[in-house]
């Protein structure tokens, strides 16, 4: 049998067996920003340790970052002492920071990809569960807590344990109107939220192949919501043609070397998978979430779940799903009010989701009450889509056009919800509180869905608007 | 290793949290991670679900328990180390549950804290027991993968490398991997991207 992608990173990347049965493996990427960083770097300082590598590791800022007014020192004082923490900490430990002010800062998830920083065959770590993205390249790439980022930092290296693969195909075309967030959406509704613990997630298939790699990414973002750590998808020409030119992509006869390297790193043909699903595209619908995990999703057509639907084990969190969202079964999604519309995030906030939800937006206004902001994933989307006149688009409607940062999708910022604001969102959690009010509500969906929802004062099928 | 770094039996009171899919955001909500330490957090523990007051971790049975009794999926979400941490600062030693989201058990084993997981019929008894006597010591036995209670003791599990990581007190895994030394420097010299990685 053939060798799944992941079988050939773990071998390439194998520093050794530990006693304890697990890998240490080498990490080829390490990226930080400024919330799970500082008490590394405190503990490296308490043992005395430097950074192994500091040419593998990059730094920036995303979290907290206010994204309307920047100027420092920072409103909120203890975002200012998280600024200055990395700022110095890079500084003393000599690791390349795109802070405050640079054009490369944004959303790591977002600039690891931008710069080329993010190729295939990598091995990739970062203190945040959605690094999982990155595995749109056919990277491996694993969220981890702050201990593991001291690790990092000192060693290069993780101590791991095997994985399993599970082969997702999406077969066929997804329908105009339907987009990478809800295919994703679609797979976590089918197999849980917990589904995919122990294993990676390969995606394939027709759908997935003729994804953008932004869209790739998009998937690959939201495997954790899945349960599963690590997400990817085998590289390809769409991969390469991506990569070729980005600042930290080899050039010249040396990108062609690397080509080469990275073809071989895909799945073989005949590769042995721990376990194959398939999936038909033509089933996903504009796929929303009305519960309080990303695993309780509904199509747009569609009603909220009857109690009996369920498994007994699952009833009292369907209930309490019920209840905290004030949903009735069999209620429908559509015409479901809602008070804010955010669209950005390291889910969805790259330059072709501002297209998308900017198609939408055009002409349109922005219902009265509404408070609807865009917020591009880093400073560079920002750029290309003002140099495409996509913040007119959305000023004129009604949408407020911010800076880069991850904003009211974990509400680490001032951009939170207040009280039980219903919020149509292009995150990716759905968990109470999640966006900042201990009582708000979240319904996660596709930007293009979220404008809609903007424009409709309550949730509408996108594909409505679009004839 | 020193022998304050073993972790074999873990004993105390137990604390039920009931509920499947509980996530790290509320464990402790994403406000309290701005912060360059992580002191404090205890107090913030579930600091959301606790308003009403009828949380375990306010009744007054529960207090000095070490051993949190919880469903399935346990910690899901976000990666943020600061929930365990909130948990052990509010004076958690170990997990027994029906199954955990697999970056919180790791970022718990990186903490010494053992997670344990038995069947969902076995949780619910201990949850039962612990809230009929909250008195009862439970004893977590990590090499023998077992659960004592004042009725009986249930097999549990914890896999083969976090279990032999807690008995040789090896689970702080940076001096381990600090110890492959030049071996790491192979590794990284074997991959293609390493050399051409900062090309500007």
């Amino acid at each position: 049998m053939g060798q799944t992608l992941l079988n050939k990173v773990w071998e390439a990347h194998k520093v050794r067996d530990l006693a304890s049965g697990q890998t240490q493996l080498f990490i080829g990427l390490h990226l930080i920003h400024e919330v799970t960083s500082p008490q590394a770097f405190d503990m490296l300082r308490e043992r005395g340790v430097k950074v192994k590598f500091p040419e593998h590791t990059f730094a920036t800022v995303d979290h907290i970052v206010p994204t309307d007014l920047v100027e420092r020192p920072f409103i909120d004082s203890l975002a200012e002492e998280m600024l200055v923490a990395i700022e110095n900490n890079a500084e003393e430990f000599e690791i390349p920071l795109f802070g405050i002010g640079d054009r490369r800062q944004g959303v790591v998830h977002v600039i690891g990809p931008e710069l080329g920083l993010t190729q295939p065959g990598m091995t990739i770590a970062c203190g945040d569960s959605h690094t999982s993205t990155h595995g749109a390249f056919g990277s491996i790439a694993f969220g981890i807590g702050t201990s593991q980022v001291r690790d990092v930092l000192a060693s290069q290296c993780l101590a791991m344990d095997p994985l399993k693969v599970r082969r997702i195909n999406v077969t066929g075309k997804i329908d105009a109107g339907v987009y990478a967030k809800d295919v994703i959406l679609h797979i976590i509704g089918h197999f849980g939220v917990k589904g995919g613990v122990g294993y990676a997630y390969e995606y394939g298939g027709e759908a997935v192949a003729a994804m953008s790699m932004e869209e790739r990414m998009t998937v690959c973002n939201m495997s954790i919501e899945g349960g599963a750590r690590v997400g990817y998808i085998n590289p390809d020409q769409i991969t390469f043609d991506y990569l070729e030119g980005r600042p930290h992509v080899p050039k010249d006869g040396a990108f062609d070397q690397a080509v080469e390297w990275w073809k071989s790193m895909a799945s073989d043909e005949n590769a042995d998978y721990d376990d194959v699903a398939t999936l038909r595209g033509e089933d996903i619908g504009p796929t929303i979430t009305w519960g309080i995990t990303p695993g309780q999703s509904v199509a747009v057509d569609g009603v909220i779940p009857a109690l009996t639907a369920f498994p007994e084990s699952e009833r009292s969190n369907v209930q309490e799903a019920y209840d905290y969202m004030d949903f009735a079964p069999g209620q429908k999604i559509a015409g479901t009010p809602i008070d804010v519309a955010f669209i950005g995030s390291c889910t969805n906030g790259r330059l072709s989701d501002l297209r998308e939800a900017a198609k939408v937006a055009k002409g349109n206004k922005v219902t009265t009450g509404i408070k609807a902001i865009v917020v591009p994933g880093s400073q560079q989307v920002r750029q290309e889509a003002e140099a495409e006149g996509l913040h007119e688009i959305f000023l004129e409607a009604g949408f407020e056009w911010r800076g880069a940062g991850c904003s009211m999708c974990l509400a680490m910022n001032p951009d939170k919800l207040e009280g039980r604001q219903r919020c149509a969102s292009s995150s990716n959690r759905n968990f109470k509180g999640r966006q900042g009010s201990p009582t708000g509500r979240t319904l996660l969906m596709s930007p293009a869905m979220v404008a809609a929802a903007a424009v409709g004062g309550e949730v509408v099928d996108v594909r409505s608007m679009m004839n | 290793m020193t022998e304050l770094s073993i972790r074999t039996e873990i004993k105390g009171c137990g604390l039920p949290v009931r509920g499947a899919d509980i996530d790290t955001d509320r464990i402790i909500p994403a406000r309290y991670l701005l912060t360059v330490t992580f002191d404090g957090l205890g107090d913030h523990a579930f600091e959301d679900d606790r308003s009403g007051g009828q949380h375990p971790f306010d009744q007054a049975q529960y207090k000095g328990a070490k051993i949190l009794l919880v469903n399935e999926n346990f910690g899901c979400g976000s990666s943020r180390e600061h929930a365990p941490q909130a948990l052990t600062r509010w004076g958690i030693d170990a997990f027994v549950g029906e199954s955990f989201a697999e970056i919180f058990f790791g970022n718990c084993v990186a903490l010494g804290l053992p997670c344990a997981t038995v069947s969902a019929a076995d949780i619910v008894r201990l949850q039962d027991a612990v809230e009929a006597d909250p008195t009862q010591e439970l004893m977590l036995d990590v090499a023998a993968q077992t659960i004592s209670y004042k009725e009986g003791t249930i097999q549990c599990t914890i896999p083969v490398g976090p279990r032999e990581q807690f008995i040789s007190g090896t689970w702080d895994a940076l001096g381990q991997l600090m110890d492959a030394g030049t071996a790491i420097d192979a590794t990284a010299a074997k991959l293609p991207y390493a050399k051409s990685f900062q090309s500007t």
